[in-house]
């Protein structure tokens, strides 16, 4: 067998991963979940303008049932029980940064993750949110 | 329902300089987390997301930056990030550098040129910036204002000693950041602005 093939094991490479996790969840390898732009469809921009900062937590009564969610969509909700960032989420569940984009605005549309974005991405800082930084920063 | 949690609102800063400055080590010394590593794969696929004019082919390249996290309070997150230390990927700089309060550029005196990328990026996008010139070990070569001099810095930019591995001397560069981010505020709003 050819072991220096990135891609030389499937005889017909028939993509049955996502059929096989659709009808039997199970945990996954954090692993596995590096499958970049397969999981979003092919596309690579993301639904709206997310800031790599921008804070996502699990809905705490998401529209659909979660455990017939993807193994992507699953292990975002779970790791999402508290705040964390896009980056985070790139970063904890080995996607890169722009399928981790893609799948939170994708979740946040359908309800499943709460968005805490107060300002537009791109969008500086104003004086009474540095000031709150300052102070926070001083307390370290 | 959680109320308060729609509350929940995250600022960022970024940290740039050359390739082996203490980045990462900035970033540890005062995040609550083990820096993390986010991976931004650019393949053929995102050309025309961002501009790979001067990527030649159409090959996938991986960007990798740490970044840590700090909570300043309950209900804010500053998060810090390292620019990679390459300077071809000014389009990864873009995206970390939107919406940021400002940046540290961390400077290490043996190799000073290694930071003007940084310094010219951030000079040319109107980003507050610091520069934190890491004393390794104690050790200050030479003045701030020689440094000053050789990274031709305008005098309202501050220029601060530190240890990237202290964690009370990187807050003191973040402070020292915040104080100038907010005085590039105060002044752009103009005398009459709040």
């Amino acid at each position: 067998m050819d072991r220096g093939g990135h891609y030389g094991a499937g005889s017909g490479g028939v993509p049955r991963w996502d059929d096989a996790s659709r009808q039997q969840p199970q945990e996954q390898d954090a692993s596995s979940l590096v499958r970049p732009y397969a999981v979003t469809g092919g596309r690579v921009k993301p639904r709206y303008d997310l800031a790599i900062e921008a804070l996502v937590t699990a809905a705490p009564y998401p529209p659909r049932d979660v455990s017939m969610l993807t193994p992507e969509y699953r292990a975002i909700m779970d790791l999402c029980r508290s705040a964390r960032s896009v980056a985070e989420v790139s970063a904890l569940l080995r996607l890169p940064l722009g399928v981790a984009r893609v799948l939170v605005a994708d979740m946040a549309l359908e309800g499943l993750l709460r968005l805490h974005q107060s300002r537009p991405a791109g969008t500086q800082p104003d004086l009474r949110l540095l000031e709150r930084v300052l102070s926070g920063l001083r307390k370290l | 329902m959680g109320g308060p949690e729609t509350d929940l609102v995250s600022v960022k800063i970024v940290v740039g300089g050359g390739f082996g400055v203490g980045k990462t080590t900035f970033v540890g010394s005062v995040s609550e987390i083990m820096p993390l590593t986010t991976e931004a794969v650019m393949t053929a696929a995102s050309a025309d997301v961002d501009d790979l004019s001067a990527v030649p082919d159409k090959t996938t390249t991986t960007v990798a930056m740490d970044f840590g996290r700090v909570s300043l309070d309950s209900e804010l997150i500053l998060y810090l990030f390292g620019t990679p230390g390459q300077h071809r990927f000014w389009f990864m700089w873009d995206d970390l550098v939107k919406g940021a309060i400002g940046a540290v550029v961390l400077v290490d005196t043996r190799r000073l040129a290694d930071c003007f990328a940084a310094v010219d990026y951030f000079e040319e996008l109107g980003l507050p910036f610091v520069v934190g010139v890491n004393g390794f070990h104690g050790e200050f070569q030479y003045g701030v204002e020689d440094i000053r001099e050789a990274l031709s810095i305008s005098a309202h930019v501050p220029i601060v000693e530190c240890d990237a591995r202290s964690r009370e001397s990187t807050k003191q560069v973040l402070i020292t950041l915040v104080q100038h981010a907010m005085s590039v505020h105060m002044a752009a709003a103009g005398p009459g602005g709040s």
